[in-house]
């Protein structure tokens, strides 16, 4: 498991995630910079996403959609508010509508990266910032809909395999 | 999604605010802290914090609309009982972003994994 630490605070409505990697820090950067390997992670197995455009660059914006089980499809963007690489990447998170242009009415999470090379490897600390209480559970109504729903089921099925 | 309803189906938008509102103060996560061990009046919580009976009662109150603690009257004093329930949906909310990111993080070593076995010499950045 290379899960070490989670941490919820419930008053900075923030999410602090960190994990550890048997691969050094450049390739860890990697699954963040290259389109192609970020879309093979970023959706639930059975919401795969697609980049469309990842412009991985300070102020550059990223769109992206997740395509469902019955084709349906779910839009996003990025936009990148700082870069150091390769230890630090902070960008915000949105969603799109079918036009692939940000939806103003659902909420925006920033998220800030960090990777620190260990003795092995990499630890990449990841903090999800919810602006409000409200639009964290409005987000966890999205985010949790139903391809999230096929997608955990899945893990336990690659898991097991 | 399961978990989002039994959210949903729990608490208003509202109700989370007062949940969250309530946790926002070092004195007042600790009395939850003390009376979920063990309902204790009032009295013995302003004792435990060096603080006036009116400013304890006040700190009760904010987590009482928050429904993370209900009083109940015993005799002559007023217990203060902690109610796990309510800090376990708020909880909650942030599980449904960890079980994400537990999601991300193993796909993520799948992707590292071909990357050691294939050692890609076009890397596109």
């Amino acid at each position: 498991m290379t899960v070490i630490d989670v941490r919820k605070d419930p008053q900075a409505l923030t999410l602090t995630f960190v994990a550890e990697f048997d691969a050094p820090v450049e390739q860890v950067w990697q699954v963040w910079a290259d389109p192609r390997r970020l879309e093979r992670w970023w959706g639930p197995p059975t919401w795969p996403a697609t980049f469309v455009e990842h412009r991985f660059v300070v102020g550059g914006r990223s769109r992206y959609y997740m395509t469902g089980p019955e084709g349906e499809k779910a839009g996003g963007w990025w936009r990148i508010t700082a870069i150091d690489e390769p230890h630090r990447l902070e960008f915000d998170d949105g969603f799109a509508g079918e036009d692939g242009e940000p939806n103003t009415d659902m909420p925006t999470t920033h998220a800030t990266v960090t990777l620190e090379p260990t003795g092995s490897g990499t630890r990449m600390t990841t903090v999800t910032t919810f602006p409000t209480l409200e639009d964290l559970e409005k987000l966890a109504a999205m985010g949790m809909e139903e391809g999230m729903r096929l997608a955990m089921g899945q893990i336990d099925a690659v898991l097991a395999g | 999604m399961v978990v989002r309803e039994r959210i949903a189906g729990g608490l208003s938008p509202d109700e989370i605010d007062r949940i969250f509102h309530g946790l926002a103060d070092a004195t007042r996560r600790d009395i939850v802290e003390q009376v979920l061990r063990e309902a204790q009046s009032i009295s013995t919580l302003a004792r435990r914090y060096d603080m006036s009976f009116a400013a304890v009662q006040k700190h009760v109150a904010v987590l009482e609309r928050a429904a993370l603690v209900t009083k109940q009257r015993r005799g002559r004093e007023q217990l203060v009982h902690g109610n796990p329930e309510a800090l376990q949906r708020a909880a909650r909310l942030l599980d449904d972003y960890e079980r994400i990111w537990r999601h991300r993080v193993r796909a993520i070593e799948d992707v590292l994994a071909e990357d050691a076995l294939a050692r890609d010499p076009e890397e596109r950045t």
